[in-house]
């Protein structure tokens, strides 16, 4: 009784490994899913506004992110969607001028609360960008520099084998760790940047259009690796293709763009579970904007 | 454009193009040849004059008179080592004030600053590295000495000393380190910061482990550059290290001492012609080449050194 449970567990895996990535509504991930509404809310966004200087670059935006989802950011250009992106570690402090209001709330702790470093945010959130961004050193000396800098002193060996795998990148590169990293093609640069982002053991993983620079190859590899990984971690993408986001994400937030003579002021639409944005959207807008793209 | 029919007669004096391009072409073309052939010409005139009259001061002199005593060529003696201790000496000292505070600077403004600092600290840099080497060779002479070395060591230094002077060349080569470092570090690009930044490091795990090395061919370039300005410095060791008439072998760097560029300005000043024992008018050339072959000596080194750690981006 028990050897068969476990044997249907196995073939459920293995027939989500090789879902087709063409895009067909009735593949849309999560789709009957009785689990789905259950996953508790990991990071909750509340009244979000982005300032530039006194520029507001995003306003509005209310999302609560839920544990082992993969919650994808569409929408135009410029409508800020890797600005709210790079909230969620903190990356935004990297720029002088930038300036964040409102609350985001990770396990119920404010992420831009006084006694918060963005250094240990970095460390449970971790990031993948958008051109792969190896280091010019080895790939091992790739995955070991997270741990390596948070004073992690296990087997690194173990680490690195165990990171590399993880990423469906450890049978490419077992024979060659010791050769740099940019002697990698771009989807396995790619791959190995995931691996560099896990190996510090986040359990949030943010992606800011992480295939835009690969071929299709190498981007169906790479979201067969983000259905792999949502059991473990919490995935957020920005993608600009939306037959992705329906292809991958759970839950989807479409933001637009408000043009003024300023600038252009980024804004959430809606959000909600991926099957419903693409089938059922509630606004015009967001159904505007999805049948434009695949009329 | 007219519009005409683009019969094979046409097209193919369309394809042929302009004959005055051409020509223009080939003349820029001819400019730039000349250019870089010039500048090759007069390195290998400089090596060929320096030779010829090295290897005249080297038949002539006498082998033990090359390595004994000290360097006092109006009396026939040239001990090679003396000048060369004290050009190592001078260039070491020098290194040592530079490379720290030089990379410190180029690692604060690359990495640490805000813009509205960088706007002030590097102009104020510049305007170190447009001070005359005549006003740093006083500097060190009446400030460095008295104020700060006599406060240090009391009597045992000189007035004129091989410390002041290898102090002084060093803050003569600071903005030379500073500014190539820097340029370096503010090469590497953005992303890699982002890389190390979105995995949890601090600003100094991403200085120190992530842009330092990527842009380290940058850095030693800048320090070579830096050495082989301090051996060729002249007007402030001429100034501030005393000497001036010869030299005894000496490591001491509290005493005077002698560079092998002060050597030679020594000889060459104070006369329209060079006084002393036969040869030692050859003897500068003798100098000059031992200068070229150390700084050619380094730059070999440091590009193999580089080839070697350097990190590609």
């Amino acid at each position: 009784m028990e050897t068969r449970t476990q044997t249907d567990k196995t073939v459920d895996l293995t027939k989500e490994k090789v879902r087709t990535p063409s895009f067909d509504v009735s593949s849309l991930a999560g789709q009957g899913d009785p689990m789905l509404a259950q996953n508790p809310v990991m990071i909750d966004v509340r009244g979000l506004h982005v300032y530039y200087g006194d520029f507001l670059a995003v306003k509005n935006v209310d999302m609560p992110i839920r544990q082992n989802e993969i919650t994808s950011l569409i929408g135009p250009s410029g409508c800020g969607k890797s600005t709210v992106l790079r909230c969620f570690n903190r990356m935004n402090d990297l720029i002088e001028t930038a300036r964040v209001e409102g609350v985001i709330e990770y396990h119920g702790v404010n992420l831009y609360g006084d006694s918060v470093d963005p250094v240990e945010v970095r460390r449970r959130v971790g990031m993948v960008f958008q051109k792969p961004n190896p280091f010019p050193k080895p790939i091992y000396d790739n995955i070991a520099f997270g741990p390596r800098i948070a004073g992690w002193n296990g087997k690194m060996d173990d680490l690195v084998e165990e990171s590399l795998r993880r990423a469906a990148l450890w049978d490419e590169v077992k024979d060659k760790l010791h050769e740099s990293a940019y002697a990698l093609s771009g989807g396995q640069q790619q791959r190995l940047c995931i691996a560099r982002a896990i190996a510090t053991s986040p359990d949030v993983v943010l992606m800011d259009e992480p295939c835009s620079a690969l071929d299709p190859i190498a981007t169906l590899k790479i979201e067969e690796l983000m259905l792999d990984l949502k059991k473990d971690y919490t995935i957020i993408i920005v993608t600009h293709n939306m037959q992705q986001a329906a292809r991958v994400s759970d839950r989807t937030a479409f933001f637009s763009v408000d043009v003024s003579e300023r600038g252009r002021t980024g804004y959430l639409v809606e959000f909600a579970r991926t099957q419903d944005i693409f089938t059922k959207p509630e606004k015009k807008q967001t159904e505007d904007y999805i049948t434009g793209r695949f009329g | 454009m007219t519009t005409e029919a683009l019969t094979p007669e046409n097209v193919e004096r369309l394809l042929s193009g302009s004959p005055r391009r051409r020509s223009k072409e080939r003349a820029i073309r001819w400019f730039f040849w000349t250019a870089s052939a010039t500048s090759i010409l007069i390195t290998l005139a400089i090596v060929l004059s320096l030779v010829g009259e090295a290897w005249t001061f080297i038949s002539q002199a006498d082998p033990s008179s090359l390595w004994e005593i000290g360097w006092f060529p109006r009396r026939g003696l040239f001990d090679v080592k003396t000048i060369v201790a004290g050009t190592l000496l001078v260039a070491g000292i020098a290194m040592l004030v530079a490379g720290p505070l030089g990379l410190g600077t180029a690692m604060y403004l690359s990495e640490y600053a805000r813009p509205s600092i960088r706007r002030v600290v590097k102009p104020t840099l510049e305007l170190l590295a447009g001070i005359p080497s005549v006003v740093l060779g006083y500097f060190a002479l009446t400030f460095i000495t008295p104020d700060l070395l006599k406060r240090i060591f009391g009597n045992q230094v000189a007035g004129f000393n091989l410390l002041a002077a290898g102090i002084g060349v060093g803050i003569l080569t600071i903005p030379l380190v500073a500014s190539i470092t820097e340029d370096a570090l503010r090469a590497v690009p953005r992303s890699l910061r982002e890389a190390s930044y979105g995995l949890g490091a601090s600003r100094m795990s991403t200085s120190i482990r992530v842009v330092f090395p990527a842009a380290v061919s940058g850095v030693v370039a800048s320090l070579i550059i830096a050495v082989s300005r301090a051996i060729g410095e002249t007007m402030v060791v001429a100034i501030a290290a005393g000497a001036t008439g010869g030299s005894l072998f000496s490591l001491n760097v509290l005493q005077p001492g002698q560079t092998m560029t002060a050597a030679m300005t020594a000889l060459a000043i104070g006369s329209d012609r060079v006084r002393g024992a036969d040869n030692a008018f050859q003897s500068l050339f003798f100098v000059g080449l031992l200068l070229f072959l150390v700084t050619l000596f380094l730059n070999v080194i440091s590009e193999r050194f580089v080839r070697r750690v350097r990190q590609k981006y």
